[in-house]
């Protein structure tokens, strides 16, 4: 394997920009920039968590900053195109967020960076099942 | 404006700011997310760099807060609990993991890609919304939130 440098630097410097917006909601609100939680309490199937209308404006900030850079420098993002497997993963993504309270953004990030003991498990336990679940998919050849 | 709080606005910033982040990096392309999880395939390590990234101002945004009583706009902080490790914390990382690794979208990319692919972005997201019911329903049903 060959390193990249260009997808190397351009993931470090999105990474830097992703934790300045953490670091940002921690310091000014006190609170944990965790996207599922916040997506839930924005949609209204959360009880606990923040502010309604703050997770709405932070839910509706991912896109609208995605859109600036898109237009800017461009973006690529390359889907599946099967609507099922696509369905399916947002199920098991959606219910195990929960369940697990949070993903890549709450425990990966934040949670990992404060050193939280059930955030470095959460991360260990869903980079291994993410991992098992890709590698099964290239052997089997299914959903390629 | 007068109904839009402070606390709003530093959200929608961070939100704005997130987006920019997870675009510039390449993180909104599944493709290459899966190619990461993919790690005996035709592996791309650049997650790892996001994710490095991404650690070190906050890792200094704990040690700023450390040394604080409330944040700087909100009265106090909202923290979750670090601990404890149980089965429920277990098993909710283990199924998202299988989901991520199914296509290689997790809740932040999936909602900020709807700016640059909404077709098959909206589709993953009205399964993950599906997904946050179904747990409200199990949850209320179990007597939790």
């Amino acid at each position: 394997m060959e390193l990249d440098v260009g997808a190397a630097l351009t993931g470090l410097a999105g990474g830097l920009i992703i934790g300045l917006a953490a670091a940002l909601m921690l310091i000014a609100n006190g609170r944990v920039a965790g996207c599922s939680g916040l997506y839930a309490r924005a949609l209204g199937l959360s009880r606990e968590g923040a502010p309604r209308q703050g997770a709405l404006a932070f839910m509706l900030g991912l896109p609208a900053g995605a859109a600036l850079v898109a237009v800017v420098i461009g973006v690529e993002s390359h889907f599946p195109t099967s609507l099922p497997l696509l369905v399916l993963a947002g199920l098991v993504v959606g219910f195990g967020t929960r369940l697990g309270s949070g993903c890549t953004s709450g425990h990966g990030v934040v949670g990992m960076a404060r050193l939280s003991p059930r955030s470095l498990v959460a991360t260990a336990t869903f980079m291994a099942t993410g991992i098992a679940t890709a590698t099964i998919l290239r052997m089997t050849g299914w959903a390629a | 404006m007068g109904s839009v709080k402070a606390p709003t606005i530093v959200s929608a910033v961070s939100g704005i700011l997130f987006g920019t982040g997870l675009a510039v990096s390449g993180m909104i392309d599944p493709a290459r997310v899966r190619a990461f999880l993919d790690v005996g395939g035709a592996w791309d390590p650049t997650l790892a760099f996001v994710m490095g990234g991404a650690l070190f101002p906050m890792a200094l945004a704990w040690m700023f807060v450390g040394r604080r009583s409330r944040p700087l706009v909100e009265s106090h902080f909202h923290l979750p609990p670090t601990r404890p490790i149980d089965l429920r914390l277990i098993g909710g990382a283990a199924l998202f993991g299988i989901g991520w690794g199914l296509v290689g979208l997790c809740p932040g990319p999936a909602v900020a890609a709807l700016a640059v692919h909404p077709g098959p972005a909206l589709v993953f997201c009205s399964g993950m919304i599906a997904g946050f019911a179904l747990f409200r329903r199990a949850a209320d049903g179990a007597g939790r939130s």
